[in-house]
């Protein structure tokens, strides 16, 4: 397409295909729609305009059968296209088991990602061409929404939760990120580059970002050096909830309902603990809301995590 | 032949008699100077938006005076135009003499509400200027709440206090509507503008309140603290959107049904007809009214709501569109063997069809979730929203403005500068929104001061034609005020037209009706025939 004026946006995944497939047909449908309408009220504003000798004997004023197919034929157009779109809606909130875990924090005006080896970056975002990656994401202030065209896709980043979004991008290249929910003064400068890398390469390029840590590794220095360890860990007096295979896990409340021990419920444990209390344990624990930031909890999340993992697998 | 009374515009010069009057010809008088202000406060921040993004790097404004210069502007054509233009203005002019009573039920609660209106707008006027907010019109919270410096509670006030005057104007509507309209003209007999008032004023009543609590518990988080919205005061920052679109989203219809209203009549006089399949349009618009409160979470697609709950908004978007277009359609068969008169109402009305079939099919792809998730937010929503406000609405406004300019001011205007003007909007239009639909698609997010550089050709496209519509808008101003001193005097018909307030002279006297009419026969009773009109 000629740099002077572009017309399609570029696409990095089979899903953005899909997509503009979707739109072809949705265009055509606005044109079928549509066209009647131009085309008879100039022909109409012509042909009976007035002065014009024009037959306008038997004029009718309803034809109730008419009216009731203008309102059903759209109708059953629309409701085949609400449900091909609605089925890739679900398709993309669905991420896959085994997808690569990216952690993303928002903030006036930056995007931070940080991998599970621990490598972060800020406005760029590399990733591996043909693997299902999994973008876990927090705000550190107001709302932010991460935009990637290329992959037709946007999620909100909203603060005091986490949202998600995957994707598999299979076209090797570097793209536009932008944040697309206005965030206040130099919301327009909150852009950065998507970088898709084939997968030797991006293994070179995780070498060479490496840092001593992994993710989880950091995660359970913050648990020591926080104190988390001393409730929880083997040798705590306090009566704690064990957190070895704790994630993924369903958890009984205090108040006889149940949780599933997800991404969400380790962060609000962690900085809203008296909302959700686990069955069986007094209240006490403390919340560290002003004393972690979101790359910490999100450290800390991954730790957790760890500790599931090494359960599953004997 | 009796001698007519003298006219509203001569029961009285003094400023006074202006300003203290309870006319509703009156009071839609000073309605239509103070939207006809507001406007021009409006365009001329878009004006300075789009003359802004002519450049990528944005080297007309900073990042804060961009982002106040597009509040300003959508805080005042939202607020302070698109909602009570129509229906404060033609509405109250229309309505009385429409259904053949000599006023609307409460005149004094209908002055209270014109001043209510510029009580609020002038607030809002001085916070702008003194430094105004960098929030967008949709106030979206943390960020109101907690980290904009703009003056957002002042603002929220003055969004509050302008809510008041539609409530009550709503509620007039309501009332007159229901108990005085004149012997014989039972429900099946009301024009399509008064329906479409009719079905407006419901939604102003229901959805209004909820707006105003929901800035009255903006302004107590950001002046107590108090954790509503913000998380990390143990708020919900998605409670907020719900709340703010339960509101606006049936804003959309208070701003574009009082527009179908206009369509329908000036659809019905210049083709000479009734409107086909009156019911099925009268009806369309109390569907379109109550299906408008069940999908404001259309807004909220990408924000992480649950997925189920996207899924059964989406459905229910879509089906609004069916409703809107029966309307379209019944228009398009109403000129099926009709006697049209190609004069500015008309022009103006067919150019209301196209930009509103625009933007409502594109409303479509942004009711249909995986199209949404990629355009939310940027310029394709900027334009779908515009080609049903600014197309839509203002079509629909400056279309009234030159059918019923002459039973108002009881004078004729150039007729060929009002086709020139109906064009140059049409094209002006087109040229500014049309290319934003291409940028919204090729992934620009809305509201940026500094963008891609591969995104400028379009851009610049978009700022020149917001000249010649700018140009276009402007055009009027000097026509029809030449018609106010030396204009040809209108007759009480000078289109041929149906309906009661064609029956009285142009302009109306003061109590509209010396004998309150009995209506005997159905709207729009066109007798088919040829002779010249006019
Ligand atoms: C009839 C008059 C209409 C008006 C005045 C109107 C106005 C608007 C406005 C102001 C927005 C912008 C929201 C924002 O600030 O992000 C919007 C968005 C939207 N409109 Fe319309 N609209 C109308 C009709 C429709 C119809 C008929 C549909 C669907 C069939 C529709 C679907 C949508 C959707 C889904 C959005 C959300 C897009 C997004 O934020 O991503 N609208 N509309
Ligand atoms: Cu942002």
């Amino acid at each position: 397409m000629s740099d002077f004026i572009a017309l399609w946006p570029q696409s990095a995944s089979a899903y953005s295909g899909r997509i503009d497939l979707l739109m072809w047909v949705f265009t055509a449908l606005v044109v079928a729609l549509s066209a009647p309408v131009f085309i008879l009220i100039a022909y109409y504003a012509w042909k009976y305009r007035a002065g014009r000798k024009a037959d306008r004997s038997d004029r009718v004023n309803r034809n109730t059968l008419l009216e009731i197919s203008w309102a059903l034929i759209p109708f059953i157009l629309i409701v085949i296209l609400f449900v091909w779109s609605t089925r890739m809606f679900f398709t993309v909130h669905q991420p896959p088991p085994d997808a690569m875990e990216i952690n993303v924090v928002a903030k006036q005006w930056m995007w931070k990602f940080e991998h599970a080896g621990g490598q972060r970056e800020i406005d760029e975002l590399h990733v591996p061409v043909g693997e299902p990656v999994r973008l876990s994401m927090a705000s550190q202030d107001v709302i932010h929404s991460l935009y990637i065209p290329a992959l037709r896709l946007k999620q909100d980043v909203v603060p005091g939760r986490y949202t998600s979004l995957w994707f598999t991008a299979d076209k090797p290249g570097t793209y536009h990120l932008t944040c697309a929910e206005f965030c206040g003064a130099d919301h327009s400068e909150m852009t950065g580059r998507f970088i898709v890398m084939e997968k030797p390469a991006f293994a070179a390029w995780l070498e060479q970002a490496g840092t001593d840590a992994s993710l989880a590794a950091e995660g359970e220095k913050l648990f020591r050096s926080n104190g988390c360890s001393g409730c929880h860990g083997p040798a705590a007096t306090v009566k704690a909830p064990d957190l070895e295979g704790l994630y993924g896990s369903p958890v009984p409340l205090a108040d006889g309902s149940m949780v599933t021990a997800d991404d969400q419920y380790i962060r609000d444990s962690i900085l809203l603990p008296q909302s959700e209390i686990a069955a069986g344990y007094p209240p006490i624990m403390p919340t560290f809301k002003n004393v972690l930031s979101e790359d910490e909890v999100m450290k800390l999340v991954a730790y957790i995590k760890s500790l599931a993992t090494t359960e599953d697998t004997p | 032949m009796t001698a007519n009374p003298p006219s509203y515009l001569n029961a009285g010069h003094t400023i006074r008699s202006w300003l203290l009057t309870t006319d509703h010809k009156r009071i839609a008088v000073l309605y239509l100077v103070s939207v006809t202000f507001f406007f021009l406060v409006g365009g001329a921040a878009a004006g300075l938006v789009r003359a802004d993004l002519l450049t990528p790097e944005g080297d007309l404004l900073t990042n804060e005076g961009y982002n106040r210069a597009f509040t300003l502007h959508g805080v005042i054509m939202v607020w302070f135009f698109l909602i009570p233009s129509i229906p404060n203005v033609f509405g109250n002019f229309l309505i009385p003499l429409m259904i053949g009573a000599r006023d609307l039920a409460f005149p004094r609660l209908n002055l209270l509400s014109w001043y209510i209106y510029i009580l609020g707008g002038l607030f809002t006027l001085i916070v702008l200027l003194v430094g105004g907010v960098d929030t967008g019109w949709t106030f979206y919270t943390p960020l109101s709440s907690m980290f904009s410096n703009g003056n957002v509670v002042l603002v929220a006030a003055a969004v509050f206090i302008v809510g008041f005057s539609s409530i009550l104007t709503g509620l007039n509507f309501i009332v007159t509507i229901h108990r005085l309209r004149a012997p014989g003209m039972g429900w099946g007999r009301m024009p399509l503008f008064v329906w479409s008032h009719y079905a407006t004023s419901i939604i102003l009543v229901l959805a209004t309140p909820v707006l105003s609590i929901t800035l009255v518990l903006i302004a107590a988080e950001r002046l107590f603290g108090l954790g509503i919205f913000d998380p990390s005061l143990g708020g919900d920052p998605l409670l907020f959107q719900h709340l703010f679109w339960f509101y606006s989203h049936p804003a959309v219809y208070i701003m574009v049904l009082p527009a179908l209203g206009v369509i329908s009549e000036l659809v019905a006089a210049a083709a000479r007809k009734p409107v086909f399949g009156y019911s099925f349009v009268a009806g369309s618009s109390i569907a379109i009214a109550i299906i408008g409160f069940f999908v404001w979470g259309h807004h909220m697609f990408v924000s992480g709501q649950s997925m189920y709950a996207s899924a059964v908004f989406s459905f229910l978007s879509l089906a609004v569109a069916v409703p809107s277009g029966i309307k379209v359609y019944n228009w398009t068969a109403t000129l099926y063997k009709g006697n049209i008169l190609l004069d500015p109402p008309f022009l103006f009305a067919m150019s209301f069809i196209g930009l509103f079939v625009v933007g409502g099919l594109t409303g479509l792809a942004l009711a249909m979730l995986s199209i949404d998730v990629h355009v939310h937010d940027t310029y394709f929503v900027v334009a779908h929203f515009h080609y049903i406000m600014v197309g839509g609405t203002i079509s629909a406004y400056f279309g009234a403005l030159h059918f019923w300019w002459p039973k108002m001011f009881g004078r004729m205007y150039p007729l060929t500068w009002g086709r020139i003007t109906a064009a140059t909007i049409f094209f002006g239009f087109n040229l500014t929104f049309f290319p934003q639909f291409i940028l919204g698609f090729l992934g620009m997010p809305r509201r940026y001061h500094v963008y891609a550089p591969e995104f400028q050709t379009l851009h610049v496209l978009s700022s020149a034609g917001s000249t010649l519509l700018g140009l276009a808008y402007l055009l009027p101003f000097v026509y029809l005020g030449y018609s106010l001193v030396a204009g040809k005097r209108a007759s009480a018909n000078p289109w041929g037209a149906t309906g009661l307030e064609w029956t009285v002279p142009s302009p109306p006297p003061k109590h509209n009706f010396v004998e309150i009419p009995t209506v005997t026969g159905r709207p729009y009773d066109y007798p088919v025939d040829k002779e010249d009109r006019r």
